[in-house]
């Protein structure tokens, strides 16, 4: 079997920038959303209305951001706002999706990005939610991009930073989360994955090229429900790889 | 209110809001020309055990030569807002944070903070509250607003809901659960803006970030900015005030303030600069040394530009599209 002409993260980006639909409003964070999200406009989605934490609504991503409030993440925008009023807007229900990142995610979608071990005595201090929390919490719909293996697909993270389904069905509405919210699809190296409607527990909804649904369980921490069909995520194409390699990331700061 | 599920994490500053209104009403509320050097201002407006808070963060618009003359004279036990990159990392570097109220600190895309890691497991941070983003705005935000405390629906469900100091209760209108942030009241507050007059009067370009809740929420404001400008610049486009003269303490002028990180229209970041700490962090050793070249070395900004060098800023002011490149 010849190698991929990509690289993971080349397939992770590609993969979520298929998500980005044009003329929805999204949250976008630092690293792998932001690629994505730069790439969807200048592919398909031209219209993705990217929102950053700090305030910047409606950029067109000319050149890549590195930073979420950096100047970048306002270019060429249609609103410099600040993160009360970006954050306040998706609390009101104006923001559809949201892009996530962790070190661990759990059956349910919850994602960690506060510690590994316990929280007064860590094994290792990570960043922190920064505004992962407010996204988790108040976006229609969340995407997590995650690299695929079984210290990251954990049944139990170590610390719920930004909440999934929590605990299972009707754990969000119960804690006073907006109604109708939560985790969408996480996308990997391995798979597109998705949630079943009753149990809120993750499921397979395709496999990345050339992965067997065999691979993808056993890099998983837990038993992904049984899903109806699953299909096969095409590769990155010629021209998302040209466009993501001499447009998006021509500074090569990511890939 | 039925108080329904309380965080565990301790309250570092208490939402007094009475207190908060009597001193303000001791701020002098006249024109006052309040230009100084940044070695006065910190002199003057940070204390050892001063819960302090920075704005914007790390590589963007943050008060960076106001944080290096801090750590050059040296606080203790400063108790910090948990919002940065670079400014509270060189703080952690220095060793003299002990509490946070914690959303993210981190090196974006260059990953976890080394010093913050280290600042744990040895003990000398020894609180962490946990938060998130806008729960942290919120609370400038009630200060702001001049109230103990803001409605809002982030952390629910979470640990980081069970590690904050936040509540939930029944709210009284809807009967629905409810997260309640307190009010943050800073001690001292440091913000990097782009221009202001003498008395205070700030304007910011680009996004804003929380520079509007937190200026509102802080005992003393420290503001540095990229150049000081006639009153009539103000006065000209008052609607570009962002931050009026009676919230500020200091003006202090510091061209390229915001180094290594960018101001929008102004100058880009210096990613080598910035790598420098990154790699720096990774040791002991090796904070230390930063620390001694960039910070304890020098007598101010003035010396740390002058290190810097007269044609690497002028390169990063080029680097802004549409300057530079006639």
């Amino acid at each position: 079997m010849s190698e991929p002409g990509y690289n993971p993260s080349e397939l992770l980006i590609c993969s979520a920038a298929r998500l980005m639909a044009d003329n929805t409003t999204a949250f976008v964070g630092t690293g792998i959303p932001m690629l994505a999200a730069a790439l969807a406009q200048k592919m398909h989605a031209p219209n993705l209305m990217t929102i950053f934490e700090f305030g910047g609504t409606g950029a067109i991503l000319d050149d890549l951001p590195i930073a979420v409030g950096g100047r970048r993440t306002f270019h060429r925008a249609l609103a410099a706002a600040g993160i009360c009023d970006v954050i306040e807007a998706a609390q009101r229900g104006f923001v559809e999706y949201g892009f996530l990142g962790g070190a661990q995610i759990d059956p349910y979608g919850n994602l960690n990005s506060t510690v590994i071990g316990d929280h007064d005595h860590p094994k290792v201090r990570l960043p922190g939610s920064g505004g992962a929390n407010d996204v988790g919490s108040q976006c229609w719909q969340t995407i997590a991009i995650m690299r695929h293996d079984r210290q990251r697909f954990v049944e139990k993270v170590d610390f719920v930073t930004t909440p999934g389904y929590l605990t299972g069905p009707g754990a969000r509405e119960a804690a006073g989360l907006p109604p109708g919210t939560g985790p969408f699809r996480v996308v990997t190296n391995l798979a597109i994955l998705g949630y079943h409607p009753e149990t809120k527990r993750m499921q397979l909804v395709a496999t990345q090229p050339g992965i067997s649904l065999q691979q993808v369980q056993e890099a998983t921490g837990f038993v992904l429900e049984a899903a109806g069909s699953v299909s096969e995520n095409p590769e990155p194409s010629a021209e998302e790889l040209h466009i993501l390699r001499e447009q998006v990331d021509r500074e090569h700061f990511y890939i | 209110m039925r108080v329904i599920a309380e965080g565990r994490g301790p309250m570092l500053q208490p939402p007094d809001v009475n207190a908060f209104r009597e001193w303000n009403r001791r701020k002098p509320k006249g024109l006052v020309d309040k230009r100084m050097s940044e070695g006065e201002a910190i002199r003057r407006f940070v204390h050892d055990g001063d819960y302090i808070g920075t704005e914007l963060y790390g590589s963007v618009r943050a008060p960076m030569s106001l944080v290096r003359e801090l750590i050059r004279q040296g606080r203790k036990g400063l108790r910090v807002a948990g919002q940065s990159v670079l400014e509270i990392d060189l703080l952690l570097g220095a060793s003299m944070v002990t509490a946070t109220d914690f959303t993210y600190i981190g090196l974006e895309l260059y990953g976890v903070s080394n010093v913050l890691r280290r600042e744990v497991d040895s003990g000398n941070l020894a609180q962490i509250v946990e938060w998130s983003n806008a729960g942290l705005a919120w609370r400038f935000k009630a200060a702001a607003m001049g109230v103990p405390f803001l409605p809002m629906r982030s952390m629910l469900g979470t640990d980081t809901f069970n590690y904050s100091a936040a509540k939930v209760v029944e709210c009284p209108f809807t009967g629905d659960p409810i997260g309640l942030v307190p009010a943050l009241i800073l001690d001292a507050g440091l913000i990097h803006v782009h221009r202001a007059d003498k008395y205070g009067n700030a304007q910011i370009d680009g996004i804003s970030g929380f520079a509007y809740e937190m200026s509102r929420a802080c005992r003393r404001l420290l503001l540095s900015t990229e150049q000081i400008v006639d009153t009539e610049v103000i006065r000209a486009k008052p609607d570009r005030t962002i931050i009026p003269y009676y919230l500020v303490d200091a003006v202090v002028e510091a061209p390229f303030g915001s180094h290594p990180g960018e101001m929008c229209y102004d100058y880009e970041r210096d990613e080598p600069a910035i790598k420098e700490w990154v790699e720096a962090s990774k040791t002991v050793e090796g904070t230390h040394a930063y620390l001694d070249r960039y910070v304890y070395g020098l007598a101010g900004h003035d010396a740390y530009l002058e290190l810097i060098g007269k044609q690497r800023l002028a390169e990063l002011q080029a680097m802004v599209p549409g300057r530079g490149h006639e």
